[in-house]
């Protein structure tokens, strides 16, 4: 049983025998080995190979006949109800034959995948995790091995071990291992670079526990996906083999079988069928588990960084009530609110970019809203900052307003308005002409913003030639120039130059002149220097301050700091939980906050708290996408929550004429001093 | 343990023993065998006292993190010394390397990353001791479910794994796998950078707390001036792989004695628009000074034989680029590489934040509740609103 076991459920010995003295693992395998069940492609592989090993088992008790009982009165014939699937030259009974011969296959490449997994896996780790002259010498010989006709070496052996199989098959793991060793070593390299390596190292855990148990664990996924393939492998080569009558074998086997077929293929074709399409069948059953496996794990590591599965299902089905719940608000509210809206939006006809009621929704057919309800409004020649902390929806309000949300988002509802045009009612013909000439756009990720195969000018002046139709020269100077718009000494030099030959700080300007080239009204900036040094940082602000002085152009500024806000902004957005909380010009945010959220995060700040001294927290962490609750969102961490908070939707309201608030305690919060007056 | 509560309050007292000395520590890289060697760290000395946090504050490639690395053992040393505890470790490998596992721990920058995403928890932190041959079940479960505890999680977290946390939790988790073995010192590579701005002040908060409790002694590496101010006792400033000033926080941070100080200073944002606007114009005052610098001097070779500084440096005379500043001790108990301090204050404009003094931070006018005494669970710190 425990032969056959490796070959029907590999994932499940693997991981026994990898883990076998920790008891927590448990509780991390059933996530794994189930959800390959629960899919289908992963579920049709384990149940057909399942089932292949259970009638390789059973065949001496299910097989109508012995497998070389011959009746020369039945030779070549095709299937009836005695001889289900006919009979062969001999008139032995060929299901028969087929069920004595998997285990005899399934033998041979268990042999094999043995040698293949012991060679390659403790090779590619100790190479890829010990690195140096070890590394270096495992590289060479495996190139070496990987040169070796691998058939024509295998055709030598058997003539020596007088067509052993079991020589062949060995011979054959050796001559793949070496390709094992460098996908395992590629895989190995990779997990060596996580810090929970760096951590078990300093904790002082002994290098070949580390690989045992991290690194053996992490790479898993690609040695089981090369392990199934191969396993495919070999049985095709036992079938060529055994068709070539190189292989001795007391037992029928599949590729013998297939060879006797071709003896009599004019005769009758139908021998060929039933040993064929079995062998194809496994070795397809294999490549599909390796498939499914390879996916599988691949997926893991990327899921396992986000939040668990259950509670995203969990979120997706609350949001069905809850988007529904909001619908209503906007309807509601509309009245209520207008006198924020009036506050702040001032005269609508000279702003340049109005935001209304904007709300972005995943696709599908439970909807998920990540924004909702955002509006605000940019006047040209204004830097607007939008603050909150990671998950708070600034990222995709900013991409919803350049009509860039990626695939499976889409702003459900509001107005994008921009010089009097809806973007949002209008599609992608809208953007059209305000992408980059109206609008442009800076990632946070200067250098992988870049194409790191075309020089900084051939991207400049490509982006240049999509704006003014001129001649190269032309498009040169205009290139040169604003390289010079944005500071960069020596212009002409950087722009024979490659991404990869400047710094972090200057990429973000290469990007900003790019944005600049369209002579955009509004730049977006998401946060344009949270990835540069503070000195950089600084340069960067100042540039962007400068172009925006220079050039009239308004500025939406995406960030998390709040140093960032203080030091370029005219106005400030605070968002929560895909809301507006606040609305305020900067001075008056700063100094009176008028919502407890905006408080709390500026006290979190360490550049103005008093040195050594605690810093005022904030418990708990922003609601995921979901599972907002309905009134207040804020009003689980907040400490003034009442019960009216929590009661009905709550509209943004100004107060004071200065600051728009989505707190309804404001007033009292104000006149109890615990917000400052 | 014991020895260690003694030690309840990490309070100022010269008398406190270095954890860890560094002395004259040199870390090269070599691409190729023909290229010069691009010293990382380049006579770099430091000194961690018992109970104290030191900050380690520098740009990008100013060798922060290779000093944790070579403290950590985790790159070759070419010269100089680490010694932890009055023990020299410079060279240390294999087995006695291993052991230091109990005394020297290390909390990363990316909490995503620092915990192996198929092990629970209780796994992670059991770690560190099993590493040091601690066999008994019941004796790591006891302590795995006092650290999650003791960095603000419920015991029962043990049984879960990493992606059912968030990036502050599992922050919290990898300092409570750092304290598993009640260390003497922790290496804090970045911890606190990829965490938002609240959970940022709660994690920062219970390193001080955890100090306060254990005696932990931390080497603080960061790029954020405002997060060094806060939570070091002294600070080391890096840059280029040389230490450019040393001292106390307060009085790095107030008087700054290098020109790099100054300009990080400068540089580091601050949440304020009227100290912004104000800081606006002090850097226009420095940039300006640069770039007149940059016309009267020749271009300047940045050799061995200079200050590394020098390039960058709004104040440089021509010594700067023919003489390496050597770091000398200064009254006031810091230390500084410049040639020209005291005389480069009076040429750049003052830093001093009109920020809030420590004293005036308790003032009666504002309400931050107490986090350990507010029976509100969702309290809400209010801000310290800054005298002008």
């Amino acid at each position: 049983m425990t032969e056959n076991s490796v070959l029907s459920e590999p994932i499940a010995t693997l991981v026994v025998s990898e883990t076998s003295d920790t008891p927590h693992v448990t509780t991390a395998r059933p996530h794994w080995a189930r959800s390959l069940l629960r899919q289908p492609r992963g579920f049709t592989a384990v149940t057909y190979l399942a089932l292949l090993v259970l009638a390789g088992l059973l065949a001496s008790s299910i097989a109508p006949f012995p497998p070389d009982q011959q009746s020369l009165a039945e030779v070549l014939q095709g299937p009836s109800s005695s001889h289900l699937l006919g009979t062969d030259t001999l008139g032995r009974d060929v299901l028969s034959r087929l069920l004595y011969g998997i285990m005899p296959s399934l033998q041979n490449s268990l042999i094999a995948l043995v040698v293949f997994l012991v060679l390659g896996i403790p090779v590619g780790i100790i190479a890829g995790y010990r690195g140096g002259r070890f590394d270096a010498i495992v590289g060479r010989v495996t190139e070496l091995m990987l040169a070796v006709p691998p058939i024509i070496l295998v055709l030598v052996v058997l003539g020596v071990f007088s067509s052993s199989p079991p020589a062949a098959m060995v011979t054959l793991a050796v001559l793949a291992a070496p390709g094992l060793v460098r996908v395992v070593r590629g895989a190995t390299l990779a997990v060596r670079e996580e810090l929970f390596v760096t951590a078990a190292k300093v904790a002082g855990v002994r290098p070949a526990r580390i690989m045992a148990t991290h690194v053996l664990r992490r790479v898993l996924g690609p040695i089981l996906a090369q392990a199934t393939v191969f396993a495919g492998v070999t049985l095709a080569v036992q079938a060529a083999l055994a068709f070539l009558g190189l292989l001795s074998s007391d037992a029928p086997t599949w590729g013998g079988m297939i060879g006797e077929a071709s003896t009599v293929i004019t005769e009758t074709s139908w021998l060929l069928i039933p040993p064929g399409v079995i062998l194809a069948v496994t070795v397809l059953a294999l490549g599909l588990l390796g498939d499914t496996i390879r996916d599988l794990t691949s997926g893991e590591a990327a899921n396992s960084a986000r939040p668990g599965r259950r509670s995203r299902r969990a979120a997706a089905a609350r949001a069905g009530t809850q988007a529904e719940s909001r619908e209503a608000l906007a309807q509601d509210t509309r009245s209520s609110r207008a006198p924020a809206d009036e506050g702040s939006l001032g005269a609508g006809s000279d702003a340049l970019l109005e935001v209304r009621h904007l709300a972005v929704t995943t696709a599908g057919s439970q909807p998920i809203t990540l924004v909702d309800d955002a509006t605000f409004v940019i006047h040209p020649g204004e830097v607007v900052g939008v603050v909150g902390e990671s998950g708070c929806g600034k990222s995709v309000t900013a991409l919803a307003v350049l009509g860039l949300l990626p695939e499976g988002l889409s702003a459900s509802a509001g107005q994008v308005i921009f010089h009097g045009t809806d973007l949002v009612a209008g599609g992608s013909a809208a953007y059209r002409p305000v992408r980059g000439s109206g609008m442009g756009y800076v990632a946070q990720d200067a250098l992988g913003s870049l194409d790191p195969s075309h020089t900084i000018g051939s991207q400049l002046m490509e982006v240049i030639a999509v704006h003014e139709d001129t001649s190269k020269a032309q498009r040169r100077a205009r290139a040169i120039e604003l390289l010079e718009q944005v500071k960069i000494p020596d212009p002409e030099r950087v722009l024979r130059m490659y991404p990869h030959e400047i710094s972090g700080g200057m990429a973000q300007r290469v990007n900003i002149a790019i944005a600049l080239a369209g002579r955009p009204q509004l730049l977006v900036a998401d946060e344009p220097t949270t990835a540069l040094d503070v000195t950089v940082q600084g340069e960067i602000l100042r540039l962007l301050r400068d172009l925006q002085q220079s050039t009239q152009m308004a500025v939406l500024l995406i960030t998390h700091d709040w140093g960032v806000i203080a030091g370029i902004a005219d106005r400030a957005v605070v968002m929560y939980a895909g809301e507006v909380v606040e609305r305020a010009d900067v001075q008056t945010l700063f100094t009176h906050p008028r919502f407890p959220y905006t408080a709390a995060l500026l006290a979190a700040e360490p550049s103005l708290a008093a040195e050594s001294s605690r810093l005022p927290t904030l418990p708990g962490r922003v609601p995921p996408p979901g599972s907002w609750p309905t009134g207040c969102r804020f009003a689980s961490r907040c400490a003034f929550a009442r019960d009216q908070c929590t009661q009905g939707p709550i509209p943004l309201l100004a107060v004071s004429g200065q600051s728009d608030t989505r707190c309804i305690r404001i007033e009292e919060l104000v006149s109890e001093g615990a917000m400052p007056r | 343990m014991s020895t260690m509560d003694s030690t309840d309050t990490p309070a100022v007292d010269d008398t406190t023993m270095p954890v860890l000395e560094v002395g004259n520590l040199r870390v090269g890289f070599r691409r190729r065998r023909a290229e010069n060697t691009f010293w990382a760290l380049d006579d770099v000395s430091l000194t961690v006292l018992q109970g104290r946090t030191m900050g380690l504050i520098g740009e990008s490639g100013s060798g922060k993190s290779t000093l944790a690395n070579a403290v950590l053992g985790l790159v070759p040393v070419q010269s100089g010394t680490v010694q932890l505890d009055g023990k020299d470790i410079t060279i240390l490998t294999g087995a006695p390397r291993r052991s230091l596992g109990r005394t020297l721990q290390a909390v990363f920058q990316d909490p995503n990353s620092s915990l192996n995403p198929s092990w629970t928890i209780g796994r992670s932190l059991a770690e560190p001791m099993r590493a040091q041959g601690v066999r008994s079940k019941t004796e790591i479960r006891t302590r795995t479910a006092q650290m999650l505890e003791d960095v603000g999680l419920s015991p029962d977290a043990a049984d879960r794994l990493p992606g059912q946390f968030s990036g502050g939790q599992r922050q919290r988790i990898s300092i409570a796998r750092a304290l598993m073995t009640s260390p003497r010192l922790v290496i804090c590579d970045e911890s606190v950078s990829a965490l938002d701005l609240s959970v940022q002040a709660q994690i920062l908060n219970l390193l001080s707390d955890l100090q306060d409790e254990h005696g932990v002694s931390y080497l603080f590496i960061s790029h954020d001036m405002s997060v060094v101010r806060h939570v070091c006792h002294d600070v080391t400033v890096l840059y280029r792989g040389q230490v450019m000033e040393v001292g106390p926080t307060r009085l790095v941070t107030a008087h700054p004695a290098h020109p790099y100080t100054h300009e990080l200073l400068l540089s580091a944002p601050v949440a304020d628009p009227t100290i912004q606007r104000a800081r606006q114009q002090q850097r226009q005052i420095v940039h300006e000074a640069k770039l007149a610098q940059a016309a009267t001097s020749a271009e300047a070779d940045v050799g061995h034989d200079s200050c590394p500084f020098v390039s960058r440096c709004p104040v440089a005379r021509d010594i700067c680029s023919r003489q390496r500043p050597a770091l000398r001790p200064l009254p006031d108990g810091r230390s500084v590489a410049c040639h020209r301090y005291p005389e480069w204050r009076s040429e750049l404009p003052d830093t001093t934040l009109p920020g809030p003094s420590p004293t005036e931070a308790h003032s009666p006018d504002v309400t931050p509740p107490d986090p350990g005494t507010e029976p509100h669970p969702g309290a809400v710190g209010l801000r310290v609103d800054p005298a002008r």
